[in-house]
């Protein structure tokens, strides 16, 4: 028996005084170590990793020609052209860059105007029957359709990409803060209605903590949105400085399709980690009480 | 944690000063109440009766039969549509059958929330809070999260928060329901403990007869909806009360005789 099961089965003397019932033996299993705990996180999505990329080398040299190749280049040549070649990277990461600046800006102008509408609309039910159409249809008007008519009426520069990416990050924002504002308990509300609690008190002490994670929930599903937004915004508009979405286009037309991985996995990147970082403040803002909060980061 | 806390039960409990009360201007008063629902259910019919200072009233009935809309229309909550429901305090403990405690709070914190309503001073809002937390038993689990409490141990905080405004009237909505036994059966002790030490009234809705008997001075009981008033038993009983109580021969006929009532008017 390890010394990690003695202590489990209740062996270790610090723990066996307090009145429990220690039997030594192998009654309990002994926790399983950290380490083999983080292989089988770690494990099955490099598995998937690793079939993965040789599934890409399988069709770059077994499926492809020759002079086809460029339509999948093999990895390591991916690697090498663009991480290895400053020149390249350089380009790469400054676009990153600038797309990043459109995508942070546009999602923290999203997530004001979408926080303030919420809590609005949770105040009246007249001002949420007059607003939420209307966040209904800024989310199924096709986006593509109506960049063109942003470009017209405020440029073909950075402010014009950065509202792409508000209108595309907004609704999740709206939809899961109203959601979380308009989910609390009956008898809570019961509960600071007795205690005379004003509107306002209510909002920020009942409704706001209990909304918080759905807030952070719409947060990160709208960090991955507003990427996709900034990279759309670059398609359309060239003025300033090219974001990555410029790149891509660039890399397309003139055929170099290393490069366009390395881009894509950049840009794939970006949208990860203003995922994952929103994942990681909302769990630590609510780990304390909530079970399922960042489970996922 | 349950077993944590066990204060010997003859120490700081008055001798049997409780039942009578006789002479007191009732602390809440129910006067021809009705209820009926805006969609036209009708909830609650013609109920008349008093609660006194320091007095325990046991509501027992079927389930729908509007014993929790009764508190509602007595909090004010939910107001009485016709007849009257007068109450001589504002301030009123409500328990719910869900502890309804912040999730984002520690004990601490949740059992300060009545407090902060008020506006009370953070010092004085501190010192009541860890004054009824050792009154509930709590003390040393004032930096945990309702998350990590049982179900007796969160109606303990729960009771711990309306506790720190002293009210003089407590509504109980059957609030050890979702509790196994034993849990139930300890808490009701504890509160029969409460009941002697800080002065207050209380109207207890339950489903449990035996509950009502043990921890009541009367109870009423029910019809189903719309509820009204069919019977009340005087639980002539001493207290303090302990637990061997359920098992006196009076404690089990009165018990039943409340049941035939309840029962009488369910076919």
């Amino acid at each position: 028996m390890s010394i990690e099961a003695r202590r489990e089965a209740g062996l270790d003397p610090a723990r066996s005084g307090a009145g429990t019932v220690s039997e030594p033996g192998p009654q309990k299993p002994a926790r399983r170590s950290r380490a083999a705990d983080l292989f089988s996180k770690v494990a099955p999505p490099l598995i998937v990793f690793i079939a993965f990329i040789a599934f890409w080398y399988a069709v770059s040299y077994l499926f492809l020609e020759e002079t086809q190749r460029f339509l999948l280049p093999p990895p390591h040549d991916v690697f090498i052209v663009s991480f290895l070649d400053t020149v390249n990277l350089t380009e790469i990461l400054n676009a990153l860059l600038s797309t990043t600046q459109v995508a942070l800006v546009g999602l923290a102008i999203a997530i004001v105007i979408g926080v303030s509408f919420a809590v609005l609309m949770s105040l009246g039910k007249w001002v949420e029957r007059s607003l939420y159409p209307y966040a209904v249809i800024l989310q199924t008007v096709p986006i593509l359709a109506i960049v063109p008519l942003i470009g017209f009426w405020f440029d073909f520069n950075f402010r014009s990409r950065v509202i792409v990416c508000v209108i595309i990050a907004l609704f999740p924002i709206i939809t899961n803060t109203l959601f979380g504002l308009q989910s609390v308990d009956q008898q809570m509300h019961d509960l600071f209605t007795l205690h005379k609690a004003s509107r306002w008190t209510r909002l920020l002490k009942l409704q706001l903590p209990h909304a918080l994670p759905a807030i952070f929930a719409g947060f990160r599903i709208s960090a991955g949105l507003s990427v996709i937004g900034a990279i759309v915004g670059d398609f359309f508009f060239r003025q300033g400085e090219p974001g990555i979405g410029r790149l891509l286009d660039v890399y397309r037309a003139a055929l170099q399709s290393e490069q366009l991985f390395a881009a894509l996995f950049f840009s794939s990147l970006l949208g990860l980690v203003v995922f994952w970082f929103f994942g990681l403040i909302g769990h630590l803002l609510t780990r304390h009480w909530h079970d399922t909060a960042g489970q996922e980061v | 944690m349950e077993q944590r806390n066990s204060p010997a039960p003859d120490t700081g409990v008055r001798p049997s000063s409780k039942p009578g009360a006789a002479a007191n201007a009732p602390i809440i008063e129910f006067r021809h109440a009705g209820k009926v629902f805006d969609d036209g259910t009708h909830a609650v019919d013609d109920v008349s009766f008093q609660v006194r200072p320091e007095e325990i009233v046991a509501i027992v009935g079927p389930s729908g039969c509007g014993k929790s809309t009764l508190l509602r229309m007595a909090s004010g909550l939910s107001p009485a549509t016709s007849g009257e429901v007068e109450s001589s305090h504002e301030r009123l403990g409500y328990v719910f059958q869900d502890a309804t405690l912040l999730p984002w709070r520690n004990v601490q914190r949740n059992v300060e929330l009545f407090g902060e309503l008020r506006g009370a001073p953070k010092e004085e809002r501190t010192r009541l809070a860890s004054e009824v937390i050792d009154l509930v038993g709590l003390k040393g689990f004032e930096r945990h999260y309702p998350k990590a409490l049982s179900g007796g141990m969160k109606m303990r905080v729960s009771l711990a928060r309306s506790l720190t405004m002293k009210p003089p009237l407590f509504l109980f909505d059957e609030p050890f329901g979702a509790l196994d036994e034993i849990t139930r059966e300890r808490l009701n002790d504890e509160l029969l403990r409460l009941f002697a030490t800080e002065d207050f009234a209380a109207i207890f809705i339950t489903h449990s007869v035996n509950e009502a008997v043990y921890l009541s001075n009367r109870v009423l009981v029910m019809s189903p909806r719309p509820g009204r008033l069919i019977g009340e038993f005087a639980v002539p009983f001493e207290f303090p009360r302990s637990a061997d109580l359920r098992f006196e021969p009076d404690f089990a006929r009165l018990s039943g005789e409340i049941s035939h009532a309840l029962r009488a008017d369910l076919t």
